[in-house]
């Protein structure tokens, strides 16, 4: 046969978390299997960016049937190739099982994460190989710019994506096409075009996925809002973490410019375009509109007073429109399937899809795209397929590390940009962390604290000093010497932080803080007045004892303590000596009776002497 | 490769480069070759293969899929052919010569081959 033809295509998910759970050997034992058996000539492998099923990978899909394999290592290619590709049948142990009922669910279409996903935004990601341009024109790619640029003038793109009601996609939400407007009008020459894919929340990957899945989307959206801003250069500032997701974009740059779809004369038109690859260094502050902008011109990473804003003053003084990578993604689909298509999706203020890289205690881990306004229950049950391990959910963060987080009683909440507000948390760029029962929100709050105080940049000093305040008093509670004065201390330096800081990275550090005290503030008080973190997770406030009713005397606790606390001999009620104890845990992870208790604010009465087992009486 | 200048030209470009991407979008049609153990005994490979370049060289829009046994082996190479709206219509013993004028009457002139037929099945018969 000369040019091959194919009646299958295998789309094997090679985004960051696949790749990192072994994709790469499935693809090369894919490859080599297919030469083997003669079937290369039919069946074709494509690479592709991030289905969002992450906690499920490597994910594969075998197309036209659809079928759908979860965690296929390189030695179930052999049987996938026989069995599906070779005799059309599914290999059941490798298909997508659901928890509760144990039913097997073998089309990608059936599978209950996606069922209430509404992919807009991520259309392409996971389907076409975002190394081949090809690919993105067959789903109608660049047909949005070749519209804008031969069938609207630059103000009708603006206008269509203000009656869009597209909001900006980085977290603050604000009118994305009235941002372009303000660039637009704005005096100086020339202008310029900044994506913000700095994308540095611990747990968020919702911008790396969508360029490395996507890439020619970005660029779509970027080379018209320069043409309706008026700028002929575009930046993306991505952090340098992201090597794949920047290799993508390369690929995809140098396509779209030998096909004229970026570059000079874009379509032919007196348009030019060119995009421009910054790499950052991984600071979070750089994710700060000025501090990015500072950073692209080869300055420190530092934010500056606002205004002027960027649209009046930005990369070299000149007017800049800066948006996040979602914001311009949606905007292809806006122009082609018009504004009243995209207003009609999701919440009636907060028109389009949120994506989520949802993470934490949630079962089905992975990147979530849904409609705005749907509950976070619906999304951490119905997508997420509820907490992990049958713990019982406590709370869920939204935002990252500057956002906040809200309790089981806001489960219900509907999720847009102002409800999220109201309820203390944020849109953020889409994190969400869930955690169950055993998380301490105290140390929870610390973690997400120590994080936003060690990227301060410190060039203000209620962030500067307050971030730092704040973490030693938390730290103080979580070792069990704090007081009530300080958790007064610690509302004063937030409200603070929130009205002093120079950026949104200082005024949002006391967010995840705030509201954990807005809804677990009877947590904090444990700590400080009883003695008692209730969730057992705070070192120096658990002890650990040997129950001495149920101790066997086997001595295993003994012989593994790290640091000899544990005394006892054969068939002697061991016991912990509590001045020495570490409490590392390992005690309660050896017991094969399940006789260590671990408790916080509470005494257990044990034997002072050693005694054989079975003779203990209080 | 040639600069694209106008939307015209890359809508054309679209139309070429479709095939790429063939397979993960519905077609409505879908050619179903039976590739148990007996099938493939049968020749089903051959079969497929003979159904492929018919499909590629008269542009012809529909998936190729392979499933397994259903149990008729002696009628094997079997092919399904399945229309959207249309009830599923099964051939047996279906081998390369026969590909062209397969296709030919029942995807292009809308015909079914009555006596190669060995079976029909409504939607409803396999229960969706």
């Amino acid at each position: 046969m000369s040019e091959p033809i194919y009646r299958a295509d295998v789309l094997v998910c090679a985004g960051t978390s696949c790749e990192s759970s072994g994709a790469r050997s499935v693809l090369a034992a894919l490859t080599e299997e297919l030469a083997k058996t003669g079937l290369d000539q039919e069946v074709r492998i494509i690479e592709t960016g991030c289905r969002g099923f992450c906690s499920m990978g490597p994910v594969m899909i075998i197309y036209p049937e659809g079928v759908f394999y979860c965690q296929v290592k390189a030695d179930d290619v052999p049987e996938i190739v026989e069995e599906t590709l070779l005799k059309g049948r599914i290999v059941q142990r490798l298909v997508f099982t659901e928890t509760e009922s144990q039913m097997t669910v073998p089309y990608y279409e059936d599978i209950p994460f996606y069922q209430k996903q509404q992919r807009v935004t991520l259309h392409n990601c996971g389907v076409i190989d975002p190394t081949n341009i090809d690919e993105y024109i067959a789903r109608g790619g660049y047909e949005a710019l070749g519209k804008a640029l031969g069938e609207m003038s630059p103000q009708q793109v603006i206008d269509e994506v203000k009656t869009s009601g597209l909001r900006g996609r980085g977290g603050a939400g604000f009118l994305t096409g009235l941002k372009w407007e303000f660039t637009a009008k704005a005096a100086g020459n020339p202008k310029y075009v900044v994506c913000n894919a700095d994308e540095g929340d611990p747990g968020a990957f919702m911008d790396r996925s969508l360029i490395e899945g996507d890439p020619h989307t970005l660029l779509e959206g970027m080379a018209i809002c320069g043409y309706a801003v008026g700028a002929s250069d575009g930046y993306v500032y991505c952090r340098a973490e992201y090597p794949l997701a920047i290799k993508h974009l390369k690929i995809a740059i140098e396509q779209a410019e030998a096909y004229g779809l970026l570059g000079d004369n874009v379509f032919g038109t007196d348009f030019s375009f060119h995009v421009h690859i910054k790499e950052g260094a991984g600071a979070f502050v750089c994710g700060e509109e000025t501090a990015l902008l500072a950073s692209i011109e080869g300055r420190r990473g530092e934010p500056r007073p606002r205004p002027p804003f960027p649209a009046v003053s930005g990369l070299w003084a000149k007017p800049t429109n800066l948006n996040n990578v979602k914001s311009y993604a949606n905007v292809p689909q806006i122009i082609l399937r018009g504004a009243e298509w995209f207003s009609k999706i999701g919440a009636e203020r907060s028109p389009g899809t949120a994506i989520f890289a949802l993470t934490g205690k949630v079962l089905h881990t992975g990147l979530i795209e849904v409609p705005m306004g749907i509950t976070l229950r619906e999304i951490i049950y119905d997508i997420g397929g509820g907490v992990e391990g049958g713990k019982k959910f406590k709370a869920v963060q939204t935002g990252g590390p500057l956002g906040g987080c809200l309790p089981e009683e806001q489960l219900d909440l509907k999720v847009d940009f102002d409800s999220l507000r109201q309820a203390g948390a944020v849109m953020g760029s889409g994190g969400m962390i869930v955690v169950d029962e055993d998380t301490c929100m105290v140390e929870f709050s610390k973690y997400f604290l120590t994080f936003a105080t060690a990227e301060s940049c410190g060039k203000c000093v209620p962030c500067r000093m307050g971030g730092r305040r704040m973490l030693e008093l938390l730290t103080k509670i979580t070792e069990g010497k704090g007081t009530l004065e300080d958790i007064d201390e610690i509302e004063s330096i937030a409200a603070g932080m929130a009205a002093g800081s120079l950026c949104s990275l200082g005024q949002l550090t006391p967010g995840p803080i705030l509201s954990t005290l807005r809804y677990f503030r009877d947590e904090f008080v444990a700590h400080v007045t009883e003695g008692r973190c209730p969730a057992k997770q705070c070192t120096a406030l658990v002890q650990y004892y040997v129950n001495p009713e149920t101790c066997k005397g086997c001595g295993i606790c003994a012989r593994n303590c790290p640091v000899n606390v544990i005394e006892g001999g054969r068939r002697q009620i061991h016991i912990i000596n509590q001045d020495g104890c570490i409490k590392c845990g390992t005690c309660l992870e050896v017991c094969p009776f399940d006789s260590i208790l671990k408790v916080s604010g509470e005494t257990v009465e044990v034997p002072t002497e050693l005694i054989p087992i079975g003779t203990w009486a209080k | 490769m040639p600069k694209v200048k106008s939307l015209d030209e890359l809508r054309k470009l679209r139309d070429q480069v479709k095939d790429d991407i063939s397979t993960r979008i519905e077609t409505g049609t879908t050619i179903i070759v039976g590739m148990g153990t007996c099938g493939i005994a049968a020749g089903a490979r051959e079969t497929m293969h003979a159904i492929m370049q018919e499909l590629e060289s008269r542009q012809i829009n529909a998936h190729v899929r392979t499933v397994g046994c259903i149990g008729m082996c002696s009628r094997e190479p079997l092919v399904d052919i399945e229309q959207a709206g249309k009830p599923r219509v099964t051939y047996g013993n279906v081998y390369p010569d026969m590909v062209p004028r397969l296709i030919e009457e029942h995807l292009k002139n809308g015909h079914v081959v009555d006596e190669w037929v060995v079976g029909r099945k409504t939607t409803d018969d396999i229960g969706l």
